[in-house]
């Protein structure tokens, strides 16, 4: 098979990951949770969080499993 | 005049029959301790031919043979090879390299002086 | 100053250059040299998911609830985790089936059912239209405000101009003519568009620059940095409460449920599937792209709240729609080229948006509802045309030009009633219909056509219902009470409040309810109803699509007999002869032949023949123009199922078989390496044999030859005599030593020696081998000291092996010094838990080289070829034996001064293995 199964184990956990990041359970936390460097923290937050998914996915897909 | 052999062994016992044997017959005896020696020897001493053992400290018996063979009057010293390694690669290697008698140890002495007087010519 | 003059020059300039870009790579694709086959260019045109929507829109939405546009990223985000596993091999699929659109992906899998085809186009064009409507009132809105430079004014309600006086209704007849030229020049068996897919990529780039520029002016330029607009954000009464916007009833399932609906609109958006899946030129380029997209969305939206803010606060609340800050702040700061830069960003989204979507549903509009209807008609005996090519492009351009009227025709009736970001999310309620039908269609067998046809017409009618026709209602082309009272008055009916269910906004209402239905539907009816006999085999080819490659088992389930003149025939109506004939040939050379007419009509011909004409025409249509010219019998489900088990069975084999092989293989190296090490064993075993032969043939030569000589001269003189006796005796005596040491090692070897292991005091020892080895000393005159460690514990050993370590090393020492000077020194150490004995001399020393060669069987140090032992050369192999035996080490070192060391550690106490 030309899956490989463990950057595909990778990817799904970045995925739950990201679900947890940017849903329900933490949102509120950062919701009119004062300012970060002048910046609103849910603003800085949901940025943050999001730029960290992307190099999650991109350190994920980035191992080459066997052909 | 006697014929001249030089006897080249590393091992005190083997050299002492060796030249007790030689001397019997009336052969003037030379004696080398190792393969750079005997080389030397065979320049100066000239022997008529030389009981040559092979496995020596410095240059082997196949080495000293093989440079003998190699020198401008190389041809004229008959040589037999003495070896307690007796199988045929060793052999054949022994007589490639240039010797006239390939004798392994032990050796019978009578065979041994017979050998050697048959390759003197006597 | 940006008068019309300037600004529609410019837009045409701007489309004009996409155009000549667009036909660069079309020639460059031709001649072999593909422009778009890396992942950076796939990347940037899956960035057509940025409309217009995204350009104008999300600051109005920004500036209305704050991060509420940001789940219509960050479910797009999340899904590219996902794209990996489901886009590659839905990707795979349609590479395998030549699958050129989605009706076609879903109608393939559920056994080419035109029925379903249809239905899918249906869904897609009538859940596109709002959208295509969206790109057209973005565009005219924003070119009828540049124009009026520099005043600022809101545009006009569309429905009160005349058509021909409406900016829009020209937009959408430039983007129509657009499309044409972009998609349908020529018709291409793989429906794939180099050309378009580079300009895509190109209008990415010119909107994300564009919007990075103003976001950057607005920030920078007209506020002091993102701390000061949020700063005066948090004193302003109409913006404060946006900076903590999640605290509304109701705000996270909103959330949620757009984080959803974005993620299932990347996957099944028309357009998306265009450049994702038929664009794709290779599937490896995912693997940037998951990553790379989502950068690209987060670079767009960094400057969004900014703008959004800075626009109120400029502005003052509702005086200028936030729809358009990102145009009217630079406007309003005199900036006329960055405000043309914005009209060009944005007209890259919107027609980036509305050339490729058009052009994704006039396929399917054409293949999967056009096509299937004429070919069915009789009286146009449409099927016996010889080229239909021509026929082909004309209905696409149709489709196209429909399409694009229709959603102007929705602008005119609906689209003054909501923000852009509002009509975008109808669109995305339409197409997440697809989910099921496709998710479910690539990972469970068990789905029906009639499941998904149930599926879909049920969530269709509910987005129909609690979607579409409010959106009519809201302007007042239905009858308000239809909203507000529900249909005939029964307020259980209100399409925004569905059976009583409140507290939701709609788009979250419509999502909840259409998904119970389409799912509940979906897969109800599949688990009631029984698959066909062709949608079996399509299940099979679909679901274990890493499995079986993909040509084998099609080819496997047709039986009938065709008939090669006529199957040529059929390819060169569809395809046109040139094309048909090259694909032919192509097919014949695959196959090993020489030539086409060498082919059969076998199976897998006829296989071929249908997969090139779905490229063309779609798979429905192309199953029923292949059952028309072909004989088939039709196979049983009996049978269907038979010679699928058999596939599933012959693929189960040949995974056995893999592993299998695989196994043999390690087994096969391990053997070689065995055998490897035998082979060195035995070689070792001969070279010990003729050592051992050598080592003892030595002395026997000087025993038989003085034997000889004895027994030959009886009359020796009596000295000579008592000298050959003594050298008789001497050899003889080292023979038997040898042939002990020979006997000794091969019972060490084979662990067949005996030990006896007593608690023993090693000082005692080393005292009795010295006074064992004395005289050797005394003959050489060497002399020997000894340091014994006071305290030295006991050590468990076997007595007589250590004194004979002991022995072999003294009596080593003392060969190698010289006489007379020579000197050795014993020593005993107490360390931490072990015994150290040590027997260093003044002799030359160990070269360093051998210091670990002279612990092998015969090998002493120097030449191993020239160097006549000095013993047997038993004697260290040994004495290592007998020190490990015990658990403790034997090596040597080189002394500072010259000589060697040689040392053993024995553990203090009871070793582990003393007993052995």
């Amino acid at each position: 098979m030309s899956k490989s199964p463990l950057s595909i184990q990778r990817l799904v956990a970045v995925f739950l990951a990201g679900v947890l990041l940017l849903d329900y359970p933490l949102l509120p936390l950062f919701n009119g949770a004062g300012t970060w460097f002048g910046i609103p923290s849910l603003y800085a937050y949901l940025f943050l969080a999001w730029a960290i998914l992307v190099a999650l996915i991109a350190a994920a897909v980035r191992h080459r499993g066997p052909p | 005049m006697a014929k001249k052999i030089l006897i080249a062994d590393d091992e005190a016992n083997i050299v002492a029959s060796l030249e007790f044997l030689m001397r019997q017959k009336g052969y003037e005896v030379r004696v080398a301790g190792d393969g750079a020696q005997a080389l030397a020897m065979v320049a100066e001493f000239a022997p008529d031919l030389l009981l040559l053992d092979v496995m020596m400290p410095q240059l082997s018996g196949y080495d000293v043979c093989q440079r003998i063979r190699a020198l401008p009057d190389g041809q004229r010293t008959r040589i037999i090879m003495l070896s307690a390694k007796g199988r045929e690669a060793e052999v054949s290697k022994g007589l490639a390299v240039g010797a006239d008698a390939y004798v392994t140890k032990p050796f019978s002495t009578q065979d041994l002086v017979a050998r050697v007087a048959q390759l003197l010519g006597e | 100053m940006l008068s019309d003059r300037v600004v529609i020059p410019a837009a045409l300039a701007y489309l004009g250059a996409l155009f000549a870009l667009a036909y660069y790579a079309d020639r460059r694709a031709d001649r072999g040299r593909s422009l778009i086959a890396n992942p950076y260019i796939y990347a940037l045109s899956l960035g057509v998911y940025a409309t217009a929507w995204t350009f104008y829109g999300s600051v109005g939405r920004a500036a209305a609830n704050g991060v509420g546009f940001l789940p219509i990223y960050l479910g797009p985000t999340l899904m590219m985790a996902l794209w990996w596993m489901v886009m590659r091999k839905i990707i795979r699929i349609s590479k395998a089936h030549r699958i050129t659109s989605l009706a076609d992906f879903v109608s393939s899998r559920y056994g080419k059912s035109a029925l379903l085809a249809g239905l899918v186009t249906v869904i897609a064009v009538v859940g596109v239209i709002p959208y295509i409507a969206l790109q057209l009132k973005a565009v005219s809105t924003s070119y009828t405000i540049l124009v009026r430079y520099p005043e600022i004014a809101m545009p006009a309600q569309a429905a009160a101009t005349p058509i021909a006086a409406d900016t829009a209704f020209w937009v959408a007849l430039v983007l129509a003519a657009f499309s044409i030229l972009f998609g349908t020049r020529h018709l291409d068996a793989s429906e794939r568009h180099e050309g378009l897919v580079a300009a895509i990529a190109l209008e990415s780039i010119v909107k994300l620059v564009a919007f990075l520029a103003v976001g950057a002016f607005v920030t920078y330029g007209i506020f002091d940095g993102m701390g000061d607009i949020f700063g005066r954000a948090a004193a302003s009464a109409r913006l404060a409460p946006l900076l903590a916007p999640l605290a509304v009833t109701g705000a996270y399932s909103s959330w949620a449920w757009l984080m959803l609906l974005s993620a299932l609109a990347i996957m099944f958006l028309p357009r998306q599937f265009q450049v994702a899946v038929v664009e794709n030129v290779d599937e490896d380029h995912l693997r940037k792209a998951v990553w790379l997209f989502p950068l690209y969305m987060l670079a767009i939206n960094v400057f969004v709240v900014p703008i959004a803010f800075g626009g109120v606060l400029h502005f003052g609340a509702d005086a200028v729609d936030p729809d358009t800050f990102v145009l009217t702040l630079p406007m309003a700061r005199q900036q006329p080229a960055l405000a043309l830069l914005v009209f060009i960003g944005g007209l890259s989204a919107a027609t980036g948006m509305v050339i490729v979507e058009t052009i994704a549903l006039s396929t399917m509009v054409c293949n999967d509802l056009v096509m299937p209807v004429l070919l069915r008609l009789r009286p146009l005996r449409l099927a016996e045309r010889a080229d239909l090519s021509r026929l082909l492009l004309a209905i696409r351009r149709g489709a196209i030009v429909a399409v694009i009227l229709l959603g102007y025709l929705y602008f005119r009736l609906a689209g003054d009633a909501y923000a852009l970001v509002a009509i975008g999310l109808i669109s995305f309620a339409a197409v997440a219909q697809f989910a099921p039908a496709v998710l479910g269609g690539i990972y469970w067998k068990g789905a029906t056509r009639r499941g998904a046809l149930a599926g879909l017409a049920a969530g269709f009618a509910v987005w129909l219902y609690t979607l579409l026709l409010p959106s009519f209602a809201k302007s007042g082309w239905l009858a308000g009470g239809f909203l507000r009272d529900g249909p005939w008055g029964v307020a259980l009916l209100r399409p925004h409040e569905f059976l009583g269910l409140t507290g939701l906004d709609e788009i979250t209402h419509a999502m909840l309810w259409s998904m119970i239905a389409n799912v509940g539907a979906y897969v109800a009816v599949s688990v009631l109803t029984r698959p066909g006999v062709a949608e079996q085999a399509q299940a099979a080819r679909f679901v274990d699509i890493f499995r079986h490659g993909s040509e084998g088992l099609a080819a496997h389930l047709w039986k009938g007999s065709a008939s090669l003149p006529e199957l040529n025939a059929l390819l060169a109506r569809f395809l046109g002869p040139a094309r048909a004939a090259a694909a032919v040939a192509e097919f014949a050379q695959r196959r090993g032949l020489s030539a086409p007419a060498q082919l059969a009509a076998d199976a897998d011909f006829v296989h071929f023949a249908e997969t090139a004409l779905a490229g063309a025409i779609g798979g429905a249509s192309a199953r029923i123009m292949v059952a028309a010219t072909v004989n088939e019998e039709s196979l049983s489900a009996d049978e269907v199922r038979a010679i699928l088990d058999e596939a599933s069975q012959l693929i189960a084999y040949s995974h056995q078989l893999e592993r299998k092989s695989s196994e043999l293989e390690a087994a096969t190296a391990e053997l070689r390496a065995a055998n490897a090490r035998l082979q060195e064993l035995d070689r070792m075993k001969d070279d010990f044999v003729s050592t051992v032969t050598h080592e003892l043939r030595t002395p026997l030569t000087s025993i038989r030859a003085f034997s000889e000589i004895l027994h030959d001269n009886p009359d020796l003189d009596a000295a000579e005599r008592a000298r050959f006796l003594a050298i008789v005796i001497k050899e003889s005596e080292r023979l038997t030593r040898l042939i002990n040491q020979v006997l000794d090692l091969a019972k060490l070897d084979s662990g067949r020696a005996e030990w006896t292991v007593a608690e023993l005091d090693l000082k005692e020892v080393i005292d009795e081998a010295i006074s064992a080895t004395s005289q050797l000393f005394r003959d050489r005159n060497v002399a020997l000291d000894t340091h014994f460690d006071g305290n030295a514990p006991r050590v468990h050993a076997d007595r007589d092996r250590l004194m004979q370590v002991i022995i072999n090393l003294l009596s080593n020492a003392v060969k190698f010094v010289a006489a007379d000077s020579g000197r050795v020194v014993v020593a005993l150490t107490a360390g931490a838990g072990e015994l150290r004995v040590s027997v260093a001399d003044n002799g030359p020393g160990i070269p360093v080289g051998d210091q670990a060669t002279i612990f092998e069987k015969f090998r002493q140090a120097g030449d191993t070829m020239t160097a006549k032992p000095h013993g047997t050369g038993l004697g260290l192999p040994i004495s290592r034996q007998i020190i490990e035996h015990f658990g403790g080490r034997l090596w040597v070192e080189n002394e500072a001064g010259g000589g060697a060391k040689f040392v053993f550690a024995l553990p203090a106490g009871r070793p582990a293995d003393a007993a052995a």
